[in-house]
């Protein structure tokens, strides 16, 4: 797919998402303790490697989530593994908070920075070290973008198996932050089940090999613990990764219904029949139409609901597997069921998916984007749902779904510049969530936590389960410097959220006063 | 066999031993009471706490009571033709599914599919201090919190008790074979590692006895198109073969003396350690049984950049498991002490001082 495509889809979800002004603006207090740590910082990097200059932080104030703004008081781009411990040596000696930074793709405002601390850009560990078509798998830096390590390993028939959406911006460093997923994790899983090991260095800046080049490790789990940890127990400096084969052939059909229950039902009936797609993705009739305006993907524009089904393996295995989807689909009442007729189409099939996004951008001045996850029988009362929140708070919703595993992207659109539609709008996404935990699901499948959901965490889970998380974090990092604020709310946010998480008649924070 | 919620009362024993700082030995069939360093304690049965509580073969998703039996779950996920796709060994009849999770054990497949903790969704622990936490769900993708449902697989039992555990499943293959040749180690090591660059729907391969044994899954047409680029003939019966691999009941595992767990990198050549082997998991996972101190065995392996477990007919005085180096063991503690302050739970049994 050309690259400014991609660059104009990123720089959509960059500028669609509403803006208010900045949530964390505490001014540094003490000037010369702040010159003092530059000055300690340019003893230990070269000078072009602290920024401090306003315009210099500018393009480091917020990630994807570009709501939430806020300049860091340095930014440090060390190049080597000894310069991250010494910078983390430092700041943990003066106190200093620092927070790490990938390519800033996330969406829940994970690497937003802190007005009293120090960001780390992994930008420049862009090397891949090694690739070992024996062993299928690489060892790459943090800073190395998710597509270029498929890139490199496609001479040996290898690939990297996660793909989010944004892969040829985002880094495998934020991946595993985030336990990134992407349109092919139904069978692919999540970026958690595709590497083996991590080189992290601590808040006291000392350096960990977590996991192993080979399939398991003594211990406990920690690489489980660090993947989709949001940079708050280390920073990954490097990532080995498993590869693999290439599949022989993939193919797509795109299915179309006139009722988003009855597409919601066709994907049950794929699983049951014992077919594991490679990607599985259901998009609505306002995101049909806002792809199918933007890039023509040639979606049939009045269906209610399309699925798009991947399939690969060997040659004989897809085009066996494509003839039985084609039963299941019509016998699931898809009013029209159409297979890519060569790998262009396909490509512009998925074009259509993967652009859902910038699409809506095109369409409403703003949008904002939902992450939940149910468990797949529950879409059509979830759908239904969403459709009568969105009546009563007066504001369009289109949905793109990760079907095949029950991921959630409401996007809903308003008008930041009206009065009052952007607190309806976040007030709306609340009750989205709350509606996804209520059903059994999650109120994050994907794009993390950060400073954006942390309320949500409320909802989620009670305050034995968050003291836990506030005791992992302690377990690696207890001066607590790394990323503070984000990922886990205090127990005391959430009584002042009000939290709404009621297990088994409890009230989740009842030792803590309401306000 | 019958269903029962046993949570409270196995949270009131717990909060029991927290107080008085009763150290606990969890088990539940006592099927893989064998693996690990001994652990003094009370007993403390959970095989009671029992029972499937929700399988919806759409969801591709089970959960089920921490004693549930595997037997029981196996055949539950039959019926609807699917499987637990790890191949978790049983190594007895009364093997539950909360002791398969705390150790961590997979099967055959685990190149292949992914390992035990791989397909951890969720789980519902109680830990040191008698509380009862849950964490993840019964959703496939769900990053809230810190994932320590998958910290759980593999912790031995010592973070907690696992009350309910939430695992995703799938769909068995429509189609198997085993082909199977003669060949050297060296031959036998490259082409394992060799079939993980070819697209060929692999789902287990062995080295046993002079033979190398390529199992291929998938779709009919796949299995078909897959026999004819692998060479060597096809085995019959090939379910009894690699259930006895995971069972360890070939007649290789029928020695005496110690038998260690050494697990590397696939392409890793023959190890130069005195004893006799059998490779699994396409030469990840190697079973040795050997006579040459431990130390020696652990030195070599470590050379290679792998790791070795003591699995069977370790003596006291031995590490069971490979030490871990001070600075991770210094986040062990951290973290064993965060879910179990009083160490009431299988105290050294992964570790002294956990
Ligand atoms: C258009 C678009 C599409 C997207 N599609 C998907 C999708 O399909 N699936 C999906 O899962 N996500 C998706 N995302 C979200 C985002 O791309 C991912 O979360 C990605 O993994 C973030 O990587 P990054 O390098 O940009 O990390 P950043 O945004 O820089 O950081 C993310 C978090 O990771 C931490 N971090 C980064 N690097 C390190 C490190 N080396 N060590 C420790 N902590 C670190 C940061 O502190 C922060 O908390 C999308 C985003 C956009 C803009």
């Amino acid at each position: 797919m050309p690259l400014e495509f991609y660059t104009r889809l990123i720089y959509y979800a960059y500028c669609n998402t509403y803006r208010r002004s900045s949530l964390l603006s505490h001014p540094n207090e003490n000037a010369a303790q702040v010159s003092e740590l530059i000055r300690a910082l340019r003893s230990l990097l070269p000078p072009e490697s602290v920024l401090v200059d306003a315009e210099d932080l500018r393009p480091f104030e917020c990630d994807g989530l570009s709501a939430y703004r806020q300049l860091p008081m340095v930014v440090v781009l060390p190049e080597t593994i000894a310069q991250v411990q010494s910078i983390m040596r430092l700041c943990h000696e003066r106190r200093v908070p620092v927070v790490a930074r990938g390519a800033g793709t996330g969406l829940s405002g994970g690497a937003l920075p802190l007005a009293d601390g120090v960001l780390l850009s992994l930008a420049k560990f862009k090397n891949i070290l090694n690739i070992d078509p024996h062993n299928a798998m690489a060892i790459v830096q943090p800073g190395v973008r998710n597509l270029a390590i498929s890139e490199a390993a496609a001479a040996h028939g290898l690939y990297y198996a996660p793909d989010p959406s944004s892969q040829i911006a985002c880094t495998i460093g934020g991946n595993v932050a985030e336990n990134s997923g992407g349109v092919h994790c139904l069978k692919y899983g999540l970026t958690v089940h595709n590497i083996l090991r991590l080189k992290v260095v601590t808040m006291e800046g000392e350096l960990l090999t977590i996991g192993a080049e080979t399939l398991d490790s003594p211990g406990y789990d920690l690489l489980a613990l660090m993947t989709g940890s949001e940079g708050m127990l280390g920073v990954i400096v490097e990532v080995t990764v498993k590869l693999l084969a290439k599949p022989e052939r993939a193919q797509v059909v795109l299915a179309a219904f006139d009722d988003v229950v009855k597409a919601g039902e066709a994907v049950g009936a794929i699983i049951s029949a014992g077919i594991i797609p490679a990607g599985l993705e259901m998009m609505d009739r306002l995101a049909i139409q806002a792809a199918e305006d933007f890039v023509h993907a040639g979606y049939p524009r009045n269906a209610e609901a399309i699925l798009l089904c991947e399939l690969d393996g060997t040659n004989a295995e897809v085009s066996e597997y494509i003839m039985a989807m084609r039963g299941i689909l019509t016998a699931s009442g898809a009013t029209e069921v159409r297979t890519a007729v060569d790998e262009a189409e396909r490509q512009l099939f998925w074009k259509g998916r993967k652009s859902a996004f910038p699409a809506v951008g095109r369409i409403s001045p703003d949008y904002y984007c939902m992450d939940g996850t149910i468990p797949r029988r529950q879409l059509p009362h979830v759908l239904r749902r969403i459709g009568e929140l969105s009546k009563e708070y007066e504001l369009p919703v289109a949905n793109v779904f990760h079907a095949g595993d029950g991921n959630l992207h409401p996007l809903i659109l308003f008008d930041a510049n009206k009065e009052g539609e952007l607190h309806r709008t976040e007030e709306f996404g609340q009750r989205i969530l709350a509606l996804c935990v209520e059903v059994g699901g999650t109120i994050t499948g994907e794009h993390g936590v950060g400073i954006e959901k942390i309320d949500q965490m409320c909802v989620q889970f009670g305050s034995a389960e968050l003291t836990q998380f506030h005791a992992v974090k302690t377990a690696f990092d207890p001066s607590g410097l790394l990323n503070p604020g984000k990922a886990v709310p205090t127990l005391h946010r959430c009584a002042e959220f009000g939290a709404i998480h009621v297990h088994q008649g409890q009230l989740s924070h009842p030792e803590l006063e309401r306000f | 066999m019958i269903d029962l919620d046993l949570g409270t009362a196995l949270q009131q024993q717990v909060l029991d031993a927290f107080q008085n700082e009763t150290p606990l030995s969890i088990y539940g069939g006592g099927s893989k009471a064998f693996l690990g360093n001994a652990s003094h304690g009370q007993s403390f049965d959970v095989s009671k706490h029992r029972g499937i509580v929700e399988y919806d073969p759409r969801e591709l998703v089970l959960t089920a009571r921490s004693g549930t039996t595997l037997k029981e779950i196996a055949a539950t996920l039959v019926e609807a033709n699917q499987m637990l796709a790890f191949e978790p060994p049983h190594f007895g009849e009364g093997a539950t599914l909360g002791g398969t999770i705390a150790c961590g054990l997979s099967g055959p497949r685990r190149p292949y599919s992914g390992s035990a903790r791989d397909f951890v969704l969720g789980c519902q622990i109680l830990n040191g201090r008698g509380e009862r936490l849950r964490f993840g769900g019964q959703v496939m993708k769900n990053v809230a919190g810190y994932d320590v449902s998958r910290l759980m697989a593999g912790a031995h039992g010592t973070l907690g008790i696992l009350l309910e555990i939430s695992l995703k499943v799938l769909p068995r293959p429509a189609a198997s074979i085993t082909v199977t040749r003669e060949c050297s180690p060296v031959e036998a090591i490259a082409g394992m590692s060799g079939l993980l660059s070819k697209p060929i729907p692999v789902d287990g391969a062995c080295y046993h006895g002079d033979r190398c044994y390529v199992r291929i899954s998938g779709s009919a047409q796949a299995v078909r198109e897959a026999r004819n680029k692998i060479s060597g003939d096809v085995l019959p019966d090939a379910d009894a073969f690699w259930q006895a691999l995971r069972e360890q009941q070939l007649p290789f595992f029928h020695h005496r003396s110690t038998l260690y767990r050494v697990v590397v990198k696939p392409a890793t050549p023959p190890l130069h350690i005195e004893g006799t082997w059998l490779l699994d998991w396409g030469g990840v996972q190697r079973w040795l049984y050997s006579d040459e101190d431990l130390a020696a065995i652990r030195h070599r392996v470590e050379l290679a950049g792998g790791h070795v477990t003591v699995f069977r007919g370790g003596k006291q005085s031995e590490d069971i498991f490979q030490p871990l180096p001070a600075s991770l063991m210094a986040i062990h503690q951290r973290l064993k002490a965060s879910f179990d302050p009083n160490h009431i739970f299988n105290r050294g049994r992964l570790y002294t001082g956990l």
